[in-house]
């Protein structure tokens, strides 16, 4: 019995060990079970460092589908440098897909989107802003979430007439002087911006 | 007295100082045990010895200061920006779920360290845990290579893994880090590696004092599609209706390159602020110890002086007294 007793307060203390070790961390929620597998076969296979924290560690679970079709959508429209908008209710926002416009309302069917320069429009009660995206995606999900992930958007009214029609003529005079592929995509792609662009001032 | 607590000191202070004139030979070359068989003149040697000893420690103290100021303005500059890129990764893992314990042949492990020294313990963290995944992701048919952002890694992954590193990446920092340079990048390791999954080791900043090693999983098209067949975690992607594009498995290509070139961003941006945190936290020890040390040469400094006096002291009153008859 004596034996015994070292083993037994060996576990207690890692128990109570084990308990201490998440402290302070208000944004840890439990562990998925894509995790705990990981956790696992990485302490029995280098039990000597802590297994690295994976990106579900940081982010707050997502509300599962409901059952009726919620009366607000929730948006989420993220940049490399900016979140323009977070877990931002409104009634419904207008998204530039690759294949046109496309309205999004609370109750969508689950989506994936690219988009192509355009302008986003989000409209909350009488208030509609408009955001000229560069291109990006676009994800519904099905419990009424929309993750909108772009590289740049600005509200339009920041984009300056000139500037645009300048930029239009210079890359359609590159595409004709274009001479490899390269070159002809890439005078291609400022050409389809720049139009984009001009018809979000005048449209 | 005096004599025991110099020669305690100086066992204590032989060592680690890095002394750069020709004190050295003088210093090593007496052992503190023989100070009391040294006749009286060259025992003032010893306190330009330690006025030395004690002008090098100072600036030491003073460059590891400055160098803590430094890391601690680039860290505001680049913490903001790290914060901000937060919301990029995640409505990827909202919607390709988080599978860092994905069974696939062939792996990628891109780790991200720095290219300057004196930042603490995060480059070796990283390569611990970039070793530790290659261990778990190797077996039978299964390959493992790497692609290493930074000085640091290189070289210590160089050592024993020479022929598992595909890529190389340095000076990453030269320029302030915008998106287009790491869409570049991402570019560039898309093209040149063949990947069924990529996974990013990185120390996630989570204040100045605590960092995390954090790894991200990012799959190839041809997986996800795999595990979306096979359900779990993915089984819900076929549900969702794929718009833009000709086909499912352009828009997943699409997907996965741009889902890795937004991880990379959010990655190398906190790993950059590790760095800053950590380095400032290796200088704000570094100039504390100095300060310790400096402390610690002033006593004996002073105790050595003194005893120095009063011998003169003591040989003169002899002297005279012994005249006095």
């Amino acid at each position: 019995m004596l034996r015994q007793a070292p083993r037994f307060l060996l576990r207690r203390a890692s128990a109570a060990a084990m308990r201490w070790s998440r402290p302070f961390s208000t944004d840890l929620p439990a562990e998925t079970a894509g995790d705990s597998k990981f956790v696992d076969a990485w302490k029995k296979l280098i039990p000597n460092i802590d297994p690295p924290k994976t990106p579900s560690a940081y982010m707050a679970p997502r509300p599962p589908t409901p059952s009726t079709i919620p009366s607000k959508l929730t948006v989420n429209l993220v940049l490399p440098y900016d979140s323009v908008l977070s877990a931002k209710e409104v009634d419904m926002v207008i998204v530039p897909a690759a294949t046109g416009q496309m309205g999004v309302l609370p109750g969508h069917v689950a989506t994936i989107t690219e988009l192509k320069p355009g302008i986003l429009s989000v409209h909350e009660g009488n208030d509609i802003t408009k955001y000229f995206l560069s291109g990006g995606f676009a994800f519904v999900h099905a419990n009424s979430i929309a993750d909108i992930i772009a590289i740049e958007a600005t509200p339009v009214d920041r984009i300056d007439q000139n500037l645009v029609q300048k930029g239009l003529a210079e890359f359609q005079q590159k595409l004709h002087s274009a001479s490899t592929d390269v070159e002809k995509a890439e005078a291609q792609i400022g050409i389809d911006v720049y139009s984009a662009l001009n018809a979000a001032l005048t449209g | 007295m005096a004599m025991a607590a110099l020669r305690r000191e100086g066992r204590r202070i032989a060592a680690p100082l890095i002394s750069p004139q020709p004190i050295n030979p003088i210093r090593s070359s007496i052992a503190s045990s023989e100070y009391d068989t040294i006749p009286f003149a060259f025992r003032f040697v010893y306190i330009y010895i330690f006025r030395n000893r004690m002008k090098s420690v100072r600036n030491i103290q003073k460059i590891t200061k400055a160098m803590k100021m430094v890391a601690a303005s680039k860290l505001r500059a680049i913490q903001t920006r790290a914060e901000n890129s937060r919301g990029l990764w995640q409505p990827f893992t909202a919607l390709l779920g988080d599978t860092p314990s994905v069974d696939v042949k062939k792996n990628v492990i891109v780790t991200i360290s720095s290219d300057k020294g004196l930042c603490g313990g995060i480059n070796s963290t990283s390569v611990k845990i970039s070793r530790g995944l290659y261990k778990l992701n190797s077996g039978p048919e299964k390959e493992c290579k790497y692609v290493i952002l930074g000085e640091k890694a290189k070289a210590q992954l160089v050592r024993d893994s020479k022929k598992d590193i595909e890529l190389a990446i340095t000076e990453l920092q030269k320029n302030p880090l915008n998106y287009t340079q790491v869409a570049v990048l991402a570019d560039d390791i898309l093209k040149n590696v063949e990947y069924d999954a990529l996974r990013i080791v990185y120390n996630k900043f989570q204040s100045v004092v605590a960092f995390l090693p954090t790894t991200s999983t990012v799959l190839s098209p041809e997986i996800v599609e795999r595990e979306a067949e096979a359900g779990g975690k993915l089984g819900e992607l076929d549900s969702y209706e794929i718009e833009g594009g000709e086909t499912k498995s352009e828009v997943l290509q699409n997907l996965t390159e741009f889902q890795f070139s937004c991880v990379m961003f959010n990655a190398v941006l906190e790993n950059a602020c590790s760095e800053q945190g950590a380095r400032m936290s290796a200088m704000d020890s570094s100039s504390r110890n100095a300060g310790d040390m400096l402390d610690r040469l002033t006593l004996t400094y002073n105790r050595t002086r003194q005893a120095s006096i009063t011998t003169e002291l003591i040989e003169i009153i002899s002297g005279a007294s012994a005249l006095e008859g």
